[in-house]
C-alpha cells in the first residue's frame, strides 16, 4: 500500500522545484523551445551583453562570434567583446545566477529587456551537454585574464565554480570572452544566427561584428559610423504606464516613509498637488507608510493615478538609432539605388515613451528578387526580432499600408508588398510591449500602430518620388533613343524623295524635338473597317 | 497611263519630301498632314452620290514619339514608289511591300502588314490617287470580255494592244490592263456580273453580241481596279453600266459599292464610283415574280438589311429602299443561277431584255 506522505515531506519536495525544473517547464518562454532557436538565443544573449558592456563603458563595440559544429546537434559558441571586462567577484554572479542584476525593474531603453539573461544560456548549456561555461575576462590592458568554469547550482540558484584561473597571456585587450557548449541546430535564412547578426550589425551601425559560421564562412560587418549612440537614461515609471506588480515591488522596497513622498519621488511627473490628489482619490492618508499597505490597498493608488491629470512622461531620454546612422548602416550593408529614413518624434503609449524609426533601401542588388516580397526587418531597442512576424504590430502596420500608392506591387492593396526593397522598422522605448514573454512580437497598441504607419508613409512618399523620377528618366532616355534613331531616317528619306542636293544638319532639329514639351498626342486614327473589297 | 499623268503622280510624291525639307530648312520640327480617314471625317456627298473624305486632317510630326517612326516609314514608302515608277515598270503588291521593308534601313521594317497597308492609304489620301496609280496593286480579281481594244505596256516595255473579245475567258484585270489605254470600243453598254457562273453563262449564250455589251466578271465584291475600269469605260465612252448580282442584300450592296464607293475608300471614291450605274437584280420582286428557288434569310441577312436601311447611300433611291423593305417582308433570297429553272437561254432571251426595258 502506498505510504501516506506528511506535509513536511511535501513541503520539502516543493522546495525542490528548482530553477532547473522551472527552466525545463518554461523553456519556450525563454527562447529555447527548439534546438535551432536555442542556438540563436544563446548567441543573442551573449551578443546583447557584449554590446551593452562596451556601450556602457563608452567604447565602440567590437564583437567576435564563432559558432562551431562539434557533432550533429552539438555546437560550441564563442562570443568575445572589447568591453571593459568584468571584475573578478562579479563574474560568478552574472553568469551563474538566474535573474541576477536583471534590468527588469529599471525603466530604461535597453537590449536587456529582450531576454532572460546570459545565465539562462549557461543553464541551457549545462542541461543539454553537461558542460560548464567558460568565462574569460580582463579589466585592464596590462592586467591578467581571469578564467572561470561555471555551472549553476540549480537547487540554490547559486554559481558553482568548477575551475578558476588567472593567466598573463589571455585576452589581448580588455573585454570578456564566453564559450558555451550546447545542443542546437544550425539553420540558414530567416531565423538563422547569420540573419540575426546581419540585422544586429544594421541596427548597430556603430558596432563592428565578425562572425565565423559553422560552415567556416567569415562575415565581417564593419562599423559604418564612429559615434556611439547617446546613453539612454533610466526614468522613473510614469503613473499611466506602471503595472501593479511593479508598483507593489516599488512600494515594498522604497526608502521613503510617507505615501506622498513616495509618489513624488519614485514615479515621474507627480508633484505635491498630484500626490495629494492621488491619495485622496485612493482614500489613503498622505502619511501612510508605503511598506505597510495591504494587498488590497496597494491597488488603490494605481487606479487613482489613472484619474489624475499629469504631464506626459519625459521622452528625451530615448536613444533612437537616428536617420543618418540608419542610412549609413544600410548603405554599408546593401548596395541599393535609393535609401531613405525617418525618425519620428518620441510619443507615449500607456505612460511609456517610445519612438519609431523607419528606413528603407530600394533597388540595386535587391533587384535580384524583383518580384519577391519585400524584406522586412523588425527591431526593438536595437535588437532584431526574428520570430512571430505575423503577430507583430510592425508587420501589421506594413501590411495595412497601401503600398501601391508608393509604387510597389501589392495584391489587393494590402498584405506584404512585393518589390526590390528592404524595410526596417525600429521601436525604441523604455518598455517595449511584447505580445508574450518570448519577446518576439510587439503588441499592437493603437498609438504604436499609428506612429509606425506615419513613419512608413513618410518613407513611402520619398520612395514614390524616387520611383517616379526613375520612370521619368527612363521615359526620357527612351524618347531620346527613338528621336535619335528616327529623325535621321526622316530627313534622309525626305532628302532623297525631294531630290535635295544638300545634306541637312540634324542636330538643331533633334535638339528642338527633344527639348520640346511632349506634343499633345493625336487621337489614334480609327481606320474604317467593313466592306472588305479586296484581298 | 499617260506619261503626263505618271509625272504628275511622281511630282506629288516628291512634294511630300519637299514639305519635310522646307520645315528642316526653316529649323522647324517637320510634320505632314494627312486627310483623316476616321469615321467622323467620312461624309456622304449627296451631289456626287458617294462617301467622300471631309476636311479634317491628322498631323504626323517628327516631334511626337508616337509619330516619328510612321513618318519615317511613310517617307520611305513614298521614296520606294517614286523610285520604282522612275526606273521600272514593276508593280508591287501590298504583301510584297511588307516584305521589301526588311531590306530598308534598320527601324523602318514593318512589324505587321497592317502598318504598311495604312501607310499606303495615307499616301493615297495625301495625293488623292488610288494606290494602283503609284503601282501598289491588289491581287487581280475580275475580268472583262467584249469588243473593247486596250493598249498596254508589257513588263519589258513593249506597247501592245488586245481586243478583249479575242481572249478565250475574258481578260483578267491585272496591273497592266488597269493602266491600259482604251483605244476602241464598239459596245454600247457594260454588264457587270457578280458570279463567275453567270458571267460564263452570258458568254456562252452570246450576250455580248446580242446586247452589244462588255461583260465584266466581278467575282464577288468588285476590286478597286475593276471599279476603276468600269468607271473609265463609262466616262470615256458614255455608255450605261448595268450590274447583275445575286438576289440578296449582299448582292445589292456589291452594286452599291460600284455606284457609290465604300467607306473605306472614301478618300479616293471620286476616282472609283460610277453613280450612274444601274442595278438589274436579282431583286426581291424578281424572286416573287419569277417564282425563283430561294432560301430563307438568316439572321446575318436581316442584320445587313437593317444596316443598309440606315445607310445614306440608300436613302436617295426609292427603288432600292423599297427592295430592301420587300426583302425583309419576303424573308427570302435567291442566287442569279436560280433563273436557270427556265432553261439556259432564258436569262438572255427574256430576263435581261425585260430588265433593260424597265431600267431604260
Amino acid at each position: 500500500m502506498e505510504k501516506v506522505r506528511t506535509a513536511e515531506e511535501l513541503a520539502a519536495q516543493q522546495r525542490e522545484i528548482s530553477v532547473a525544473e522551472f527552466f525545463e517547464k518554461n523553456r519556450h518562454l525563454l527562447g529555447f523551445d527548439n534546438p535551432s532557436k536555442a542556438l540563436l538565443t544563446v548567441v543573442k544573449e551573449a551578443v546583447d551583453n557584449s554590446l551593452d558592456a562596451a556601450e556602457e563603458a563608452r567604447i565602440l563595440p567590437e564583437v567576435f562570434v564563432k559558432v562551431e559544429m562539434l557533432g550533429e546537434d552539438r555546437f560550441k559558441v564563442t562570443v568575445e567583446d572589447n568591453g571593459p571586462g568584468i571584475v573578478k567577484k562579479e563574474i560568478p554572479n552574472i553568469f551563474g545566477k538566474l535573474l541576477y542584476g536583471s534590468k527588469f525593474h529599471q525603466l530604461r531603453q535597453s537590449r536587456g529587456q529582450q531576454g532572460i539573461g546570459i545565465s539562462a544560456a549557461v543553464l541551457y548549456a549545462q542541461l543539454t551537454t553537461g558542460k560548464p561555461t567558460i568565462v574569460e575576462s580582463k579589466t585592464s590592458p596590462r592586467g591578467t585574464t581571469k578564467i572561470f568554469h561555471i555551472k549553476i547550482d540549480t537547487l540554490k540558484n547559486e554559481p558553482e565554480i568548477l575551475k578558476e584561473d588567472e593567466v598573463k597571456n589571455g585576452l589581448k585587450h580588455t573585454g570578456t570572452r564566453i564559450t558555451l557548449e550546447i545542443e542546437g541546430k544550425y539553420v540558414q535564412r530567416y531565423h538563422s544566427v547569420d540573419e540575426y547578426l546581419k540585422q544586429t550589425a544594421l541596427a548597430n551601425p556603430h558596432a563592428s561584428i565578425t562572425y565565423i559560421s559553422p560552415t567556416g564562412e567569415k562575415h565581417e560587418y564593419r562599423r559604418a559610423i564612429k559615434k556611439l549612440p547617446k546613453m539612454p537614461k533610466a526614468i522613473k515609471p510614469h503613473p499611466y504606464g506602471v503595472e501593479l506588480g511593479i508598483l507593489m515591488r516599488m512600494l515594498k522596497s522604497t526608502p521613503y516613509t510617507k505615501l506622498s513622498s513616495f509618489l513624488q519621488n519614485e514615479v515621474s511627473r507627480v508633484g505635491s498637488t498630484s500626490a495629494e490628489g492621488i491619495c485622496v482619490l485612493a482614500g489613503l492618508e498622505l502619511t501612510r507608510r508605503p511598506q505597510d499597505l495591504t494587498h488590497e490597498e496597494q491597488e488603490r493608488p494605481l487606479k487613482a493615478m489613472q484619474k489624475v491629470k499629469l504631464m506626459r512622461p519625459q521622452t528625451d531620454w530615448l536613444s533612437p538609432i537616428g536617420e543618418k546612422n540608419i542610412l549609413e548602416g544600410l548603405k554599408n550593408m546593401i548596395k541599393a539605388e535609393f535609401y531613405t529614413a525617418r525618425t519620428r518624434e518620441p510619443v507615449v503609449y500607456r505612460g511609456n515613451p517610445f519612438q519609431i524609426e523607419v528606413a528603407l533601401a530600394y533597388g540595386g542588388e535587391l533587384k535580384e528578387k524583383q518580384d519577391a516580397e519585400i524584406i522586412l526587418m523588425r527591431l526593438a531597442n536595437y535588437v532584431p526580432l526574428l520570430y512571430q512576424a505575423s503577430s507583430c504590430a510592425i508587420t501589421k502596420a506594413v501590411t495595412k499600408t497601401n503600398w501601391r500608392r508608393y509604387g510597389l506591387e501589392q495584391s489587393g492593396g494590402k498584405g506584404m508588398p512585393h518589390g526590390p526593397m528592404l524595410l526596417l522598422v525600429h521601436m525604441a522605448s523604455t518598455w517595449v510591449p511584447f505580445t508574450s514573454e518570448s519577446k518576439e512580437a510587439i503588441a499592437n497598441y493603437p498609438e504604436i500602430m499609428k506612429e509606425i504607419k506615419l513613419a512608413i508613409q513618410d518613407c513611402g512618399r520619398d520612395l514614390l518620388r524616387y520611383i517616379r523620377k526613375q520612370a521619368r528618366a527612363r521615359r526620357e532616355s527612351r524618347r531620346l533613343d527613338i528621336f535619335q534613331k528616327y529623325l535621321p531616317l526622316v530627313i534622309e528619306n525626305a532628302e532623297i524623295l525631294a531630290e535635295s542636293k544638300k545634306k541637312h544638319n540634324i542636330e538643331p532639329i533633334l535638339e528642338k524635338v527633344v527639348n520640346a514639351d511632349l506634343i499633345e498626342e493625336e487621337e489614334e486614327e480609327e481606320i474604317v473597317g467593313g466592306e472588305n473589297e479586296e484581298e | 497611263m499617260k506619261k503626263s499623268e505618271r509625272n504628275e503622280i511622281i511630282e506629288k510624291l516628291t512634294q511630300i519630301g519637299k514639305d519635310v525639307i522646307q520645315a528642316v530648312e526653316r529649323s522647324e520640327i517637320p510634320k505632314i498632314e494627312i486627310p483623316s480617314r476616321t469615321t467622323s471625317n467620312i461624309v456622304y456627298d449627296p451631289e456626287y452620290l458617294c462617301y467622300v473624305i471631309g476636311d479634317k486632317k491628322v498631323k504626323r510630326s517628327a516631334g511626337n514619339i508616337r509619330h516619328i517612326r510612321r513618318l519615317a516609314q511613310l517617307l520611305r514608302v513614298a521614296r520606294f514608289c517614286k523610285e520604282e515608277m522612275q526606273k521600272s515598270l514593276r508593280h508591287t503588291t501590298k504583301r510584297e511591300l511588307y516584305y521589301i521593308s526588311e531590306s530598308w534601313e534598320k527601324g523602318l521594317k514593318f512589324d505587321e502588314q497592317v502598318e504598311s497597308d495604312n501607310i499606303i492609304e495615307d499616301i493615297e489620301a495625301m495625293i488623292g490617287r488610288p494606290r494602283e496609280d503609284f503601282r501598289i496593286i491588289p491581287n487581280p480579281r475580275g475580268s472583262i470580255y467584249g469588243d473593247i481594244t486596250l493598249r498596254y505596256t508589257t513588263p519589258k516595255g513593249d506597247v501592245k494592244e488586245v481586243n478583249c473579245l479575242d481572249t478565250p475567258d475574258g481578260q483578267a484585270i491585272g496591273p497592266r490592263i488597269s493602266e491600259a489605254e482604251i483605244i476602241d470600243c464598239k459596245a454600247d453598254k457594260v454588264i457587270a456580273i457578280e458570279t463567275s457562273g453567270m458571267y460564263n453563262r452570258l458568254m456562252e449564250e452570246g450576250a455580248y453580241h446580242k446586247f452589244n455589251a462588255i461583260l465584266v466578271n466581278l467575282e464577288g465584291q468588285a476590286s478597286r481596279a475593276t471599279r476603276r475600269m468600269i468607271k473609265r469605260i463609262h466616262e470615256l465612252l458614255e455608255i450605261p453600266v448595268y450590274i447583275f448580282t445575286d438576289g440578296d442584300p449582299w448582292g445589292l450592296h456589291i452594286a452599291m459599292v460600284i455606284m457609290a464607293g465604300s467607306a473605306k475608300s472614301a478618300h479616293i471614291n471620286r476616282q472609283l464610283a460610277t453613280p450612274d450605274a444601274k442595278w438589274i437584280g436579282v431583286t426581291a420582286s424578281d424572286i416573287k415574280n419569277y417564282k425563283l428557288r430561294s432560301d430563307k434569310l438568316k439572321e446575318v441577312d436581316y442584320k445587313r438589311i437593317k444596316e443598309l436601311s440606315k445607310d445614306p447611300r440608300y436613302k436617295k433611291d426609292e427603288r432600292l429602299k423599297k427592295e430592301l423593305e420587300l426583302w425583309k417582308n419576303l424573308g427570302k433570297k435567291a442566287e442569279q443561277q436560280a433563273l436557270l429553272r427556265y432553261g439556259f437561254e432564258y436569262v438572255v432571251e427574256k430576263y435581261l431584255p425585260t430588265k433593260f426595258k424597265e431600267l431604260g
